[in-house]
């Protein structure tokens, strides 16, 4: 990455120049149905840059090994850049110690971890779990299980209209029972960013551990689980311009300590016999068997292209962009858009009057452009607002204010088509 | 690849006005509920079937503008017909929505009738679902009629 990408721009804030952000994407420069490829599904996943795709080819072409086993150079090559990656991780969060940084699959991942090695073990019948209304369904089922496992009580934070946690009717949920808050950093379906510092300082009071899911946060802004002070944080490859199939999970060392191992297997020991098996230390006490060795490179590298590029500089630039899409679309009449939060982040949900989502997916798609439409994952909050789906822009660090009017002019043909 | 011809002035019209939408016939005695996990589209399939024949057809929920076109036309061309007839029907707007050859034959086209507005959804194959949703539920209805031991 040359630091020549940087611009600055007349309120002396640091840019990139996107066009040159943009050759490091091979994936973006395609033509879709006859159009220039408008990638806006960057929620679902993101694309990767050159970088990622080498390194995940350079590990494979030159230092395929297993990790943590073996003398011999190869094993050597991969288990330093597998730990390296895992370095890049922490001081991607800002964690203070290494050991605090668990290589797992994904979000998903690191939430069905933390709910059946930390939760299963501590909950009694009537203990409560308070998530919210706004969560991805990886945030809201493994907790559910965890209840019936324990008899423990799932509590809900309402959403208000505009998108937001109603954090009023959240403070009076709070209690001497309560014992886990798991709420989303920015919501995958609306882009509300979320008042977590609040949430945990509140949460902490009562004597509660708090886990956030980082999936949608992690490629937008700057994230410092020390200065958060959460317990538990968890974030995945592929939407932040890795791999899929790795993610992190962030625990405080004193809570992974205490905890029991997630899965028995290879790795995850130090000692096994047919009398007693011992466990690894952190954080191999959590990562049994052979892990996504390719996928942690390729997410170091992914991490490293956005600590360049910078996450303040990659944040004013979407804000840019959103600024742009929401302007556009909010001038299309019949256009509503779900999710219009004071703190937002890079999308844009909407429906339209007339057209369910499944039908502007396809229009759009035939002008190149790119978009999720469904109920992302969050049934419940479609269910709040009396949808069964929208449509959903995302945005990501590559993408240009003319991309947010060609969604615009692409949505204005899914007017034309369905008003003929 | 033509929107024009997936979104077929039939189609859009069946849409905007859904014919037997919503309808639960009188006397209706077979009910089957419809879900597409993907998309969230919903569809409810009610027919009162007496001597094999669909007597009266309605349908409930909600979809996209294929789903919603297919099950307002599958209503139209089902009333009055026998259960084979449907399934002939069920079968050629299988074979349409997802063969590679198309048949052009009149005699496949005599068949479908108006239904061969559809043929657009399959150079669609991600919408191709959202087509035979109503289908699919109509024969789960017809199918729960022939084994009244269910749990529904």
């Amino acid at each position: 990455m040359s630091a020549a990408k940087h611009i600055g721009d007349q309120s002396g804030r640091n840019l990139y120049d996107v066009q040159e952000v943009r050759k490091d994407f091979p994936i973006l420069h395609q033509e879709v149905n006859g159009h220039p490829l408008v990638y806006l599904d960057n929620g679902a996943t993101s694309q990767k840059p050159r970088s990622v795709i080498d390194a995940v080819r350079h590990y494979y072409e030159r230092d395929n090994a297993n990790v943590h086993r073996g003398v011999h150079t190869l094993s050597e090559r991969a288990t330093n850049d597998y730990e390296g990656a895992r370095d890049t991780a922490q001081r991607f969060i800002n964690a203070s110690d290494r050991k605090e940084v668990i290589l797992v699959r994904g979000t998903t991942d690191g939430i069905n971890l933390v709910a059946q090695s930390y939760g299963r073990p501590l909950l009694k019948p009537g203990d409560e779990i308070i998530i919210s209304t706004m969560e991805h369904h990886s945030n809201i089922v493994p907790w559910q299980m965890l209840a019936a496992q324990t008899g423990a009580e799932v509590k809900v934070i309402p959403v208000n209209e505009e998108g937001e946690l109603e954090m009023d009717a959240y403070m009076q949920m709070l209690g001497p029972k309560t014992r886990i808050v798991s709420v989303v950093h920015v919501s995958n379906a609306m882009g509300t960013l979320n008042p977590v510092k609040s949430i945990i300082d509140t949460a902490h009071d009562v004597g509660a551990v708090v886990m956030l899911d980082g999936a949608q946060a992690a490629p937008h802004l700057a994230i410092d689980v020390q200065a958060l002070d959460c317990d538990f944080y968890s974030f995945s490859g592929h939407k932040v311009f890795g791999p899929t199939g790795i993610g992190v999970l962030y625990g405080k060392a004193e809570l992974l300590e205490k905890m029991d191992p997630y899965q028995g297997g290879g790795d995850m020991i130090r000692s096994v016999s047919f009398d007693g098996t011992t466990y690894n230390d952190l954080p191999y006490k959590f990562e049994a068997g052979t892990p996504n060795i390719a996928g942690a490179i390729g997410l170091g590298a992914a991490l490293d292209y956005v600590k360049n590029l910078g996450i303040d500089a990659i944040a004013a630039h979407e804000h840019d962009v959103l600024e742009t899409a929401t302007r556009c679309m909010s001038d299309i009449p019949g256009v509503r858009l779900i999710g219009t939060a004071k703190e937002k982040s890079s999308i844009i949900s909407f429906v339209m009057d007339g057209v369910h989502p499944h039908d502007i997916g396809t229009v759009v798609d035939s002008e190149g452009v790119a978009i999720r439409t469904g109920h992302h994952c969050a049934m419940p909050l479609m269910k709040r607002y009396g949808l069964a789906a929208t449509a959903r822009a995302s945005f990501a660090l590559y993408n240009t204010r003319e991309e947010a009017e060609a969604l615009a002019a692409a949505v204005w043909k899914v007017k034309e088509m369905f008003d003929r | 690849m033509d929107l024009r011809a997936l979104y077929e002035e039939v189609i859009l019209d069946h849409n905007r006005n859904p014919r037997n939408y919503p309808k639960k016939p009188d006397g209706c005695n077979c009910t089957a509920h419809g879900h597409n996990p993907l998309c969230g589209d919903e569809v409810q399939v009610h027919v009162r079937l007496a001597d094999g024949v669909i007597q009266d057809i309605g349908f409930e929920g909600q979809g996209c503008a294929i789903s919603t076109a297919s099950a307002s036309l599958m209503t139209e061309a089902l009333k009055g017909k026998t259960e084979a007839q449907a399934s002939v029907l069920f079968d050629a707007i299988h074979n349409l929505l997802t063969k590679q050859e198309s048949d052009d034959s009149a005699e496949a086209a005599d068949r479908l009738g108006k239904l061969t507005v559809l043929s657009g959804v399959k150079e669609y194959p991600m919408r191709v679902k959202c087509a035979t949703l109503a289908w699919h539920t109509l024969a789960a209805a017809l199918e729960h009629s022939r084994n009244p031991v269910t749990t529904e």
